[in-house]
């Protein structure tokens, strides 16, 4: 018996033995990254544990342990409350909207622009189409407004003057219109910036291949459809999970910036109802419960997606 | 292609003729490509207002310290994830994921906030965000590209880590390096929700993005009533309109974006491509 554990012992001890010299070896590795890692534990695992506070009657000031639990209330509470579904039905709205334009624009801008054989011009687009990407919302929200107005703005003057319109329409008043203005601003703000990845996409399909379908008499149409589209499928097909991921992380910042208390019936996002339920009125436990809720909801469908994604094409992108 | 060129461009331009027209006769309205009545005042007006120079200095304070340590911390985690044969790398990298997928809200955060005592205090701008797993990735994606020998060699002669990472690394990742201080400069610049959210009792920590905002805030509602916006700016005199301050103050918060980032397109591209195909 004796015998026969020692060798294992030994290499046990062996193991550890190596493990400390490696860390002890990698030391400053870790001096390098703790700190981050106790940075981020801080700044972002710790909200997380706040979590909690959905289950309290959150009370300022008090100790964590002096809270009382109310288990799933605020989430009951939430569920019988007819404003959330129509801050829901904003959200869903909205993202699905930006998420059919802000995904399929970007791809067919990147396909033509791709087809652009000025070299000059065609870098000029690029930089120009980028652009509005790197101005903050406040400034897009200001002049989306400036552009909408009924006194002196482009667009009401341009369809007045083609007489689709008799008098200016006050745009930014109309409740039905918001979730469209929405879209189309972000489309103008990121469809340069979306169509990188499949430019470089495009970049990576090999000209051998244009060549032939050239000789074989593919018109400039056919070459798109035959050739650029299925050799960017991939890129198409990550960027769609991905942005069904996003779905309803939709933010808050542009319907904040483009909302008015006209249109609040249309403009109010899930982030927006935390914040003026959560923090304005400080029913912080109610508001935490929102915010899980539409953590619950963007992971659900993230995973779905991932999991329909594996199913078509046998791949995974988380 | 051109027209959607000219979508893109146009308001931009627009905004810059109306900052440069003298305001009274901006209020006719008229103003398209080119300024009617040319003048500098505009931009005279805002920066003798007092609130907006010290915006102006937090922005550009912010953005500058914000971008230095928050790329110096990414590239450190960076490279130690980026070296296979870190014992503990894989934990480190789980832990670094997960924060893509969940976070705790804003709520959860705005009490975090308040506990560390960071509400009304410039360090709220910079503390949260510094390390940012997405930005940690497009780093380590691009040091896996780079040859594994120097690292070696360097260690032959007797290089510790955290040399090769001052020596060699670093200087190596110039490009990422350059994409990532793009992104996290712009963030910062153009960041207004945090001055709201927890700096919005202290004047003298305003940003520039949260000026703007309220001005805007003012004046969408309506029409542009030149009142409105002169009782809650009292420092502006009664010469300008508040669009063509809001104009100007728009081109100041712009400028400096406009102005690098052609430079940087290059870099960014490719980072962008690199961080999405990773991702």
């Amino acid at each position: 018996m004796e015998t026969r554990s020692q060798p294992h012992i030994a290499a046990s001890i062996g193991r550890k033995k190596s493990k400390w010299n490696t860390i002890i070896e990698q030391r400053y590795l870790f001096l390098m990254s703790l700190p981050f890692v106790i940075w981020l534990f801080i700044f972002n695992y710790v909200p997380i544990w706040g979590w909690t506070m959905a289950f309290q009657k959150y009370k300022p000031g008090k100790s964590f342990s002096e809270q009382t639990w109310v288990g799933f209330d605020n989430f009951v509470q939430l569920f019988q409350e007819p404003h959330f579904y129509l801050v829901l039905r904003n959200t869903l709205a909205m993202s699905s909207m930006s998420l059919v334009v802000g995904y399929t624009v970007p791809i067919v801008f990147a396909i033509l622009l791709n087809e652009i054989r000025l070299m000059a011009f065609k870098r000029t687009m690029q930089t120009i189409s980028y652009l509005p990407h790197f101005v903050s919302w406040v400034v897009v929200a200001g002049i989306v407004t400036k552009m909408l107005s009924t006194d002196g703005g482009i667009v009401n003057e341009i369809l007045v003057g083609l007489h689709i319109i008799d008098k200016p329409i006050q745009f930014m008043a109309q409740g039905h219109m918001f979730w469209g203005i929405v879209t189309l601003s972000d489309l103008w703000k990121e469809m340069g910036w979306n169509s990188i990845i499949y430019l470089a996409a495009i970049a990576g399909i090999d000209p051998e291949q244009y060549e032939a379908a050239k000789v074989d008499g593919a018109g400039r149409f056919r070459r798109m459809w035959h050739i650029t589209l299925p050799g960017i499928r991939p890129t198409i097909m990550v960027m769609m999970v991905l942005s069904i991921g996003w779905l309803t992380s939709i933010g808050f910042e542009k319907q904040y910036l483009l909302g008015n208390a006209i249109v609040q019936d249309y403009a109010e996002v899930l982030d927006l109802y935390v914040l003026n339920y959560g923090i304005k009125l400080a029913r912080f436990s109610f508001g935490t419960a929102v915010g899980i809720v539409n953590t619950i909801v963007a992971i659900t469908l993230l995973l779905t997606s991932n999991w329909l994604f594996k199913r078509w094409t046998k791949e995974s992108v988380i | 292609m051109v027209m959607v060129g000219i979508v893109t461009i146009y308001p931009f331009w627009n905004i810059l003729a109306i900052s440069f027209n003298e305001a009274m006769d901006s209020v006719r309205g008229g103003i398209y490509l080119w300024p009617r009545v040319f003048t500098w005042e505009n931009y005279k007006q805002i920066f003798m207002y007092n609130n907006l120079i010290v915006a102006f200095q937090n922005s550009v304070l912010r953005t500058v310290i914000g971008t230095v340590l928050g790329v110096f911390s990414s590239a450190m985690v960076a490279y130690v994830l980026s070296r296979k044969d870190f014992i503990a790398r894989k934990q480190m990298s789980l832990i670094f994921v997960l924060t893509l997928y969940f976070s705790g809200g804003i709520i959860p955060v705005y009490m975090l906030m308040r506990d560390l005592h960071l509400m009304n205090s410039f360090w709220v701008y910079i503390l949260p965000g510094l390390v940012s797993a997405w930005n940690i990735f497009i780093i380590r994606s691009f040091m896996d590209g780079l040859p594994i020998s120097l690292q070696e060699s360097a260690k032959l002669e007797g290089a510790n880590d955290m040399t090769i990472f001052f020596k060699i690394i670093l200087p190596l990742c110039k490009p990422v390096l350059a994409t990532i201080a793009l992104f996290i400069a712009v963030g910062q610049w153009n960041s207004w929700f945090d001055t709201f959210l927890y700096n919005s009792n202290s004047e003298h920590l305003s940003t520039l993005q949260y000026e703007l905002m309220k001005i805007l805030a003012n004046t969408t509602a309506g029409s542009n009533n030149a009142d409105l916006a002169r009782s809650s700016n009292p420092g502006i005199s009664a010469q300008v309109s508040p669009e063509s301050i809001r104009a100007s103050i728009t081109i100041v918060a712009t400028l400096p974006i406009l102005i690098v980032y052609p430079f940087l397109q290059k870099y960014f591209v490719k980072g962008l491509t690199l961080g999405a195909v990773k991702a």
